[in-house]
């Protein structure tokens, strides 16, 4: 297949295209318009649905409307959109309908700023809106990651009946790499439950309302039922030179790039540091840090944030290993400060 | 034996909720005699809204979706886009549709999306017991306005027929009553042109039908029937406020 230079939001758009998806529903905001954007220019010649809707909101709903469909469809946005969201997103998980959700992240609260960061994690990972339920929540690192990410959040989400979240700092979502081009899907799955008319069949409801008591609670069950299969299942992380490290460094998405230098470094100093770069955020593949702490003796979570992702750590750990961290909001931390916080945890500890 | 009258084959034969002498059954009724008469059950899909009519997926025989609040006309939206060639309605109450899915209201008929919005005014929310809407009347008592709306402090009821009809995408509004025999008549015409005007992809459509809510108005049905007369009528008259002829 070819090699293309693509951004990050463009690739992440083509591989939603190349995966079937034939409906989007957005509403601009920096950094992820240009995903609507190219939304814009493609659905009208490939027989897709473009919508540039007129809030977050109905963005979102039409998301919902869309997916009852049985049709491939996703919205785009960025964290105050996001917020906008959380009443649709709630709906779309009771309602069980498969569809694509992506948060190209910024820094908040408030309106924040546009920089990349890493603060939404609670939000995406620990549900975001009312209730109980949690999305799938994948973290690409570069261009080819936007796109395959997105063809593989379909899938997750047609086979689960979920919606799965994207979450791409800004970064990502606008730097340039070379890609290769992937193959449109073909073969996709038979969605009985879908609404489309009762032609042949008894009428289809999509409904998230359940007045009994009994039925609540059962309907609570069945989704966490569903959440532990692919609590089972779909759990992703890579790992690096973690076999033998002592201080064992947490980062995902482009974080996880950019630790890995000061890794390498850190081992050319004679520390002995490792990588952990979750794929998943949710569900968090809690096993593969475990993993990582067999020599540890402490972890360092490295996050574009005040510090979210590192209770996981913690969680996951359950108290075996010590966890640091290290992170900045409105700067994106290089290199050079990871490597400086690793030799300064080394010296401490006397590794 | 002639069969002269039977249920409607787009009804299901669930027992409904609805409080003695409300409208919300008999409107049902006339959205899904319609339906039989066009014969469109079996491509027509449903969306219900938050409010005394969340249930309505288990009364019409067809697929039906349950909205999130006041955003029935975005899921509409998303589905007749996918699937142009079904019948879309919506049904919302005035809580729903005029406050807090105003935006989505007004932005589906901006948009001239080729859907049908049976929208059922009975000033006030019905459901949660009778709280103030923005179709409540002046001086009309509330449990959110319980000295009576006064203009200065909660403003105007909103007249969505006419606020709708002056956008380009709207082919056909109408506002109508269902307090008489004659007006529920008118009622079931214009719902069918609606979904008439829906066939021929001429855009938006919409029926306000002023309905009774004998429970939350504190009256008998009969009385509240004459309610609508007296008191709704003249401040949302009825007709077409919007017909656009086929090109």
């Amino acid at each position: 297949m070819e090699r293309v230079l693509m951004k990050g939001n463009e690739a992440l758009a083509e591989g939603a295209i190349l995966a079937g998806c034939r409906g989007f529903f957005g509403y601009p905001i920096t950094p992820s318009s240009e995903i609507a954007e190219y939304m814009a220019r493609k659905m009208p010649k490939i027989g897709g649905v473009f919508v540039q809707a007129e809030s977050e909101l109905a963005a979102i709903n039409m998301v919902y409307g869309g997916a009852s469909t049985g049709a491939r469809v996703m919205t785009a946005s960025s964290s105050p959109g996001l917020s906008l969201k959380q009443e649709g997103i709630s709906f779309i998980s009771e309602a069980e309908l498969p569809c694509l959700i992506v948060n190209v992240s910024r820094g908040g609260p408030g309106l924040g700023g546009i920089q990349p960061a890493q603060s939404d994690y609670f939000q995406a990972t620990r549900g975001g809106g009312h209730g109980d339920y949690h999305t799938i929540v994948l973290a690409p690192s570069g261009s080819q990651e936007m796109m395959d990410f997105a063809m593989e959040a379909f899938e997750l989400a047609d086979k689960y009946r979920i919606p799965v979240m994207i979450m791409a700092e800004g970064t990502l979502g606008n730097i340039m790499e070379p890609i290769l081009m992937r193959e449109p899907v073909t073969k996709f799955s038979e969605k009985p439950w879908a609404t489309t008319g009762c032609r042949g069949r008894k009428p289809n409801i999509v409904n998230t309302l359940h007045l009994g008591n009994e039925e609540l609670e059962s309907r609570n069950h069945q989704l966490f039922n569903k959440y532990q299969i692919i609590k089972e299942n779909e759990k992703r992380a890579d790992a690096f030179l973690v076999e033998d490290a002592e201080i064992v460094v947490v980062a995902f998405g482009i974080m996880s790039r950019i630790v890995k230098k000061a890794v390498i470094e850190a081992r050319k100093k004679g520390v002995k540091a490792g990588l952990v770069r979750p794929v998943t955020l949710w569900p968090f593949p809690d096993e593969h840090i475990r993993t990582a702490a067999k020599n540890a003796r402490l972890f360092l979570s490295v996050e574009i944030s005040m510090g979210q992702m590192i209770q996981d750590i913690q969680l996951a750990l359950a108290g075996r290993v010590p966890v640091e961290f290290y992170g900045r909001i409105g700067f994106t931390p290089n290199p050079e400060e990871i490597l400086q916080e690793i030799m300064r945890l080394a010296e401490r500890e006397g590794l | 034996m002639k069969k002269v009258f039977q249920k409607p084959e787009s009804l299901t034969d669930a027992k409904n909720h609805y409080c003695p002498g409300c409208s919300h059954g008999l409107i049902h009724r006339l959205i899904a005699e319609c339906m039989d008469e066009m014969n469109i059950r079996e491509k027509t899909i449903g969306i219900c809204p938050v409010g005394c009519s969340v249930l309505a997926y288990d009364y019409f025989n067809c697929d039906m979706l349950e909205a999130a609040h006041g955003r029935a006309p975005a899921i509409a939206t998303a589905i007749k886009r996918l699937l142009p060639d079904r019948f879309l309605f919506t049904y919302q109450g005035d809580g729903d549709l005029a406050s807090i899915g105003m935006a989505e209201i007004v932005h589906a008929s901006a948009r001239g999306e080729k859907i049908t919005v049976i929208f059922v005014n009975n000033t006030l929310y019905g459901m949660t017991g009778g709280q103030m809407a923005p179709t409540t009347l002046l001086g009309q008592v509330t449990t959110t306005s319980p000295y009576g709306r006064k203009a200065e402090n909660e403003g105007y009821p909103m007249k969505m027929a006419e606020l709708l009809s002056s956008n380009e995408g709207s082919a056909y509004i109408c506002r109508t009553a269902v307090n008489n025999p004659a007006n529920i008549n008118r009622t079931k015409r214009a719902i069918k042109k609606a979904f008439q005007v829906q066939e021929k992809g001429l855009g938006f459509s919409m029926v306000e039908i002023l309905s009774a809510c004998p429970t939350n108005w504190g009256l008998n049905p009969l009385d509240a029937m004459k309610w609508i007369e007296d008191n709704m009528v003249p401040y949302y008259p009825l007709g077409e406020f919007k017909v656009k002829e086929e090109q």
